[in-house]
């Protein structure tokens, strides 16, 4: 293959995978390293240098879009990026110390999880939580806009859901991906922060836990310039096309979908992770 | 949904927050904007360089070391290397998060919200290890 010619797939598949992330709500990492890896043959490695800076793009590239909603919490985005900023650099530096075979099946692992957490999600609200004492203390009430009016809420566990964030970023350090289903996971599941604040208030992070770790892959050598190229403008163009879409688009069959992919994938990156293929 | 709405303080203060929120946002799409166009010049010009050059990524060489830091960058930058030129926008992309960062910490003073202004400050001291760690 001839680099012009390997240059437009990977930009082509980049784009495919950022405008899949954005519509399903799943981000594109989680498919593009499979993607340069299994389909591409590129090493692992390069393959989570070039995906961590499409993160950083997408969530740097949607953010004025997401905070014209007005449902993003800077507050509860800063408190939590402590936890997940010192996890991205854990997971950095266990990148170097294991195995490229476990971080493939590594990866495959979180991929059947993120099959999970998108086969499970549904339109959900819960009640508003009662919030633990330390939410005030914190600062982390906030209020979002709901059909005129604003409603206000607290957040809950805050200790569970600091921990979970420590996770969330010590996956992305460790394989290049935002790590956006465990962070809604943390502020959703966990604190009972509002869907869509939890939603917005994540893509946030996304960005600023990648750039924890991204300094450490570009010393390491991890970041492929010829391959970040078409790899980032992919996915930015990809994300940014999905995030437009996104209003008009029925998205129910289009997750079921992905998540079929996903879980191919994930499967596909155990096996080769085990056989030592990878 | 069923606790009171009334809390004046908090509702004031999501109205400065927004504001600080909207102009954040405006600053990373334009860094973004600025990377992108670093990154698309750089490309083009190493593949106007490479047009009928066989590629393999199969095998993990670490990148040479003038591309790894920021000093040797500039460099190979003064050469116009593509690859240092893709790298720069790369870098540039790497700083807007942070940009983010500091940006939020200078709010945050204005409000006097040293709470806040601390907790930024950690992070930033975090991101800032992270960039000379390796």
């Amino acid at each position: 293959m001839t680099t012009l010619v390997f240059t437009l797939l990977v930009f082509g598949g980049s784009f495919a995978a950022g405008l899949l992330g954005a519509l399903t709500g799943l981000g594109g990492g989680v498919v593009l390293v499979p993607l340069l890896t299994l389909a591409f043959h590129v090493d692992l490695r390069y393959a989570i240098g070039a995906s961590l800076i499409s993160v950083i793009a997408t969530s740097s590239g949607a953010a004025a879009a997401y905070v014209r909603e007005g449902y993003s919490n800077v507050r509860i985005g800063m408190f939590l990026e402590v936890a997940t900023t010192i996890g991205a650099i854990c997971g950095a530096f266990l990148a170097s110390r294991i195995p490229t075979r476990g971080l493939a099946i590594t990866f495959g692992v979180v991929l059947l999880y993120s099959a999970y957490l998108s086969w499970e999600r549904k339109g959900h609200e819960h009640v508003a939580a009662v919030g633990s004492p330390w939410s005030a203390r914190l600062r982390l009430n906030g209020s979002y806009p709901h059909e005129g009016g604003e409603v206000s809420y607290r957040v809950d566990r805050i200790a569970a859901g600091f921990a979970t964030m420590f996770g969330a970023g010590t996956l992305s350090g460790l394989l290049g991906i935002g790590s956006g289903a465990v962070k809604v996971l943390a502020m959703d599941k966990v604190m009972r922060i509002p869907f869509k604040v939890s939603t917005t208030t994540s893509n946030f992070m996304i960005g600023v836990t990648a750039a924890a770790s991204a300094g450490i892959y570009l010393r390491r050598g991890y970041i492929n310039p010829e391959l970040a190229f078409p790899v980032m403008l992919g996915v930015l163009a990809g994300s940014l096309l999905g995030a437009r879409l996104l209003v008009k688009t029925r998205v129910s069959l289009l997750r079921a979908v992905f998540t079929v992919v996903i879980l191919a994938l994930g499967v596909e990156m155990i096996v080769n992770g085990w056989m030592g293929k990878l | 949904m069923s606790e009171p709405l009334v809390n004046l303080p908090d509702h004031i203060r999501s109205e400065d927050d927004r504001r600080m929120e909207t102009l954040m946002g405006r600053l990373l799409q334009i860094g973004v904007l600025v990377a992108s166009a670093f990154v698309l010049l750089g490309g083009i010009l190493y593949l106007r360089e490479h047009l009928g050059t066989v590629v393999g990524y199969g095998l993990f060489k670490s990148q040479p070391p003038e591309l790894r830091h920021a000093k040797t960058l500039l460099t190979a930058l003064a050469h116009l290397r593509p690859e240092a030129i893709i790298q720069l926008g790369v870098l540039m992309l790497i700083a807007t998060p942070i940009a983010r960062v500091i940006f939020a910490a200078f709010a945050f003073a204005l409000e006097r919200d040293r709470l806040y202004l601390v907790i930024s400050l950690v992070v930033l001291g975090v991101l800032v290890f992270g960039l000379h760690a390796s």
